[in-house]
């Protein structure tokens, strides 16, 4: 069991004729996610990997009944329009991998997602992963073990990293999550911890963070107002970051006095939570309040 | 990307906000004739990107035109803080009564834009923030609902301009709104934002930061977007690289924007200091990695390569044979470092091999090898 999908989740892909789409589309088929539907505009008709391809959501919808997740892959100019197609449609989960859309669409967006109480995951993500029941995203499968810890994370193949390290000292995952390397993100460390202090198969939680923001800062705040808490464990990538660039992410940046590594070490420390120096040293935090 | 102050100030200015009478100079006396023009004391503000300017010496002042041609030359060329001068804005100087600080930008946390007012006027944002946050007034804007009237009300509460001199305040914010839409920006600020002695607003400095994911829809900006880069962060832009310089030795190659800053941190943490970030992005094929182990093996500053692999789309044995072309095609020595891990890596580390390349499993080993290396 997990947070926010699992192996019954009937998953829609958007953009699922296109080179990414389509190749990811064959690899969470594989880990066994329930993708019932495509939509690409114009390829209404095809078959990728034996999933129908639709011209809309809507007729995705009338075909296939129910779908409870969307997983976008549209490029940047066109993946708001996406969005709003499948929120408008009614799906309650969208998870938008696509890189590269213009920060004012995302705040429109994740605006008005928010106001009809839909979630977004993302923009510029991996997905979601639930080791050995379902992927919505493009991360390698084979570093994810099923257990007990929740990762939530802002970057890729840090996550990746760090998830290995953890499976390589005999821990697994309960539900991995990453929300995004955009200075707008639809769920933030604060709304995903919520779901896994709630949520029964999850012990201790991972946090991966990096410069840029202050969304570590402020999960710090809130960690520290609670009254009951699950154990939370974190790395911060960026120490060697220069305040003013852009360090490849869009929101990995230090700018007008906010979101250096020293703030954000100090914000998580000052309220409990173990800092890592180095990927390798989560599992050694992690063995000091879970058991195997 | 950042604009130069005399281009954020012709924005302000073609959408009706104040600013002081100016022009650019790019020579000592295209700067003596400007001053004539005006025909009182100017300012001469030296337009780098760099922040900080007054602190640095960037803005100067002149009575007489032969004045402002002799700041001129010694401004000109100079280099402020890492950045050479070349151009130089020269403005009529104006009689301040009081400075404000006025800013719109995004707010990540509440998903909304956010201005920023303060009566510290002249004040780096950052030291606001840190050192004055009573002294900081924030209003959030909700983008689905845009610009309401009454924020300038509070505004002008908040800097005791309700009555008089600031009564264009309404104006001047309705427009930085505006500008931040018309213009994709991520940031507009006047600071100082100041009240003349004769009464009015006017903005003294301007700053707008458009948001490089938006550039596509703004051509003419577009082709400015390099300028403000070294030259090895030109040539990684132009081959498509996100790529930063910094002041170590030991250069970095890695995927994805995480791992490769993790990959900084631990060679800092092994007492090392990285020369740059470079990341290859996803999926790269072998003439991209040939490309980027190319470009920091010539690099001066580089005296040890670590590359660092986690495949996920990304193929090693693509990374290895971009790395053994170009180990072929560089003709220069330098140690090289490999981790690599993932999808076929076995094949990679069959490549690597044959080329006498050890390649390394853990990140730990690896930084701590690279860092030895670089030390020799």
């Amino acid at each position: 069991m997990a947070i926010l999908v699992n192996k019954n989740t009937r998953v829609l892909v958007q953009g699922i004729t296109g080179r990414e789409g389509s190749f990811h589309t064959k690899l969470m088929l594989e880990y066994g996610t329930k993708i019932v539907a495509g939509v690409t505009p114009g390829k209404g008709g095809l078959d990728v990997h034996g999933v129908p391809v639709y011209d809309s959501v809507l007729e995705a919808l009338d075909e296939q009944g129910s779908i409870d997740a969307s997983i976008v892959f549209v490029p940047a100019r066109f993946a708001s329009e996406a969005v709003y197609e499948a929120l408008e449609n009614g799906i309650k989960l969208v998870v938008v991998i696509t890189e590269g859309i213009p920060l004012y669409d995302e705040l429109l967006l994740i605006r008005y997602a928010k106001s009809l109480d839909v979630r977004i995951i993302g923009p510029n993500t991996p997905g979601i992963i639930v080791p050995g029941e379902a992927k919505i995203g493009i991360m390698p499968a084979h570093v994810f073990k099923p257990g007990r810890v929740g990762i939530v994370s802002r970057s890729g193949t840090l996550t990746y990293e760090i998830s290995r390290e953890i499976s390589k000292k005999g821990y697994g995952a309960s539900t991995v999550v990453g929300i995004g390397g955009d200075p707008i993100v639809g769920l933030d460390f604060i709304e995903i911890y919520q779901l896994f202090s709630t949520d029964p198969y999850t012990d201790a939680v991972v946090l991966i963070g990096e410069i840029g923001g202050d969304m570590e800062e402020r999960f710090a705040k809130y960690y520290v107002s609670l009254n009951r808490k699950k154990p939370v464990i974190a790395y911060i990538a960026g120490k060697t970051a220069p305040p003013g660039k852009r360090m490849g992410h869009a929101g990995a940046i230090i700018s007008m006095g906010i979101g250096d590594y020293a703030s954000k070490k100090k914000a998580l420390e000052d309220a409990g939570i173990p800092v890592a120096d180095k990927p390798s040293e989560i599992p050694l935090l992690l063995s000091k309040i879970l058991k195997r | 990307m950042k604009l130069f102050e005399y281009e954020a100030k012709n924005i302000a200015k073609a959408y009706g906000i104040r600013v002081p009478r100016g022009e650019v100079a790019k020579t000592p006396t295209e700067a003596r004739e400007i001053a004539g023009r005006i025909g009182r004391g100017v300012v001469l503000k030296a337009q780098i990107l760099v922040g900080g300017r007054g602190l640095a010496g960037a803005v100067k002042f002149a009575e007489k035109p032969s004045d402002a041609y002799e700041v001129a030359n010694r401004l000109l060329g100079s280099k402020i803080r890492g950045e050479e001068v070349k151009m130089i804005l020269v403005e009529e100087r104006i009689c301040v009564a009081k400075e404000h600080y006025l800013s719109l930008t995004v707010d990540r946390s509440a998903r909304t834009l956010v201005y920023l007012v303060s009566s510290l006027g002249g004040v780096e944002v950052e030291d606001l923030v840190k050192k004055h946050p009573d002294k900081l007034l924030k209003l959030s804007v909700d983008p689905l609902t845009g610009y309401k009237h009454y924020y300038s009300r509070v505004a002008g509460e908040f800097l005791g301009v309700a009555r008089g001199g600031g009564g264009n305040l309404d104006h001047i914010m309705a427009t930085m709104y505006k500008i931040m839409r018309d213009y994709d920006a991520e940031l507009v600020e006047f600071n100082p934002l100041a009240l003349e002695c004769g009464g009015g607003l006017i903005a003294l400095d301007a700053k707008i930061v458009i948001d490089d994911n938006s550039l596509y829809r703004h051509p003419e900006l577009r082709e400015k977007s390099t300028r403000e880069l070294a030259i090895y962060e030109q040539k990684a832009r132009e081959l498509g690289f996100s790529y930063i310089e910094l002041d170590g030795n030991i250069g970095v190659i890695a995927n994805g924007a995480g791992l490769t800053m993790a990959t900084m941190d631990t060679i800092l943490l092994y007492g090392g200091k990285p020369a740059n970030f470079l990341d290859i992005g996803g999926g790269a094929s072998r003439d991209r990695v040939k490309d980027a182990v190319k470009l920091l093996l010539s690099h001066p500053n580089v005296k040890v390569l670590l590359i660092n692999i986690f495949g996920g789309i990304t193929r090693c044995d693509e990374v290895a044979w971009g790395i053994a072309e170009a180990l072929e095609e560089a003709h220069i020595s330098k140690p090289i470092v490999v981790r690599m891990l993932g999808t076929n890596e076995e094949e990679g580390r069959k490549i690597l091999l044959e080329k006498g390349l050890k390649v390394y499993n853990e990140i730990d080993d690896a930084v701590a090898k690279a860092v030895e290396l670089a030390e020799v």
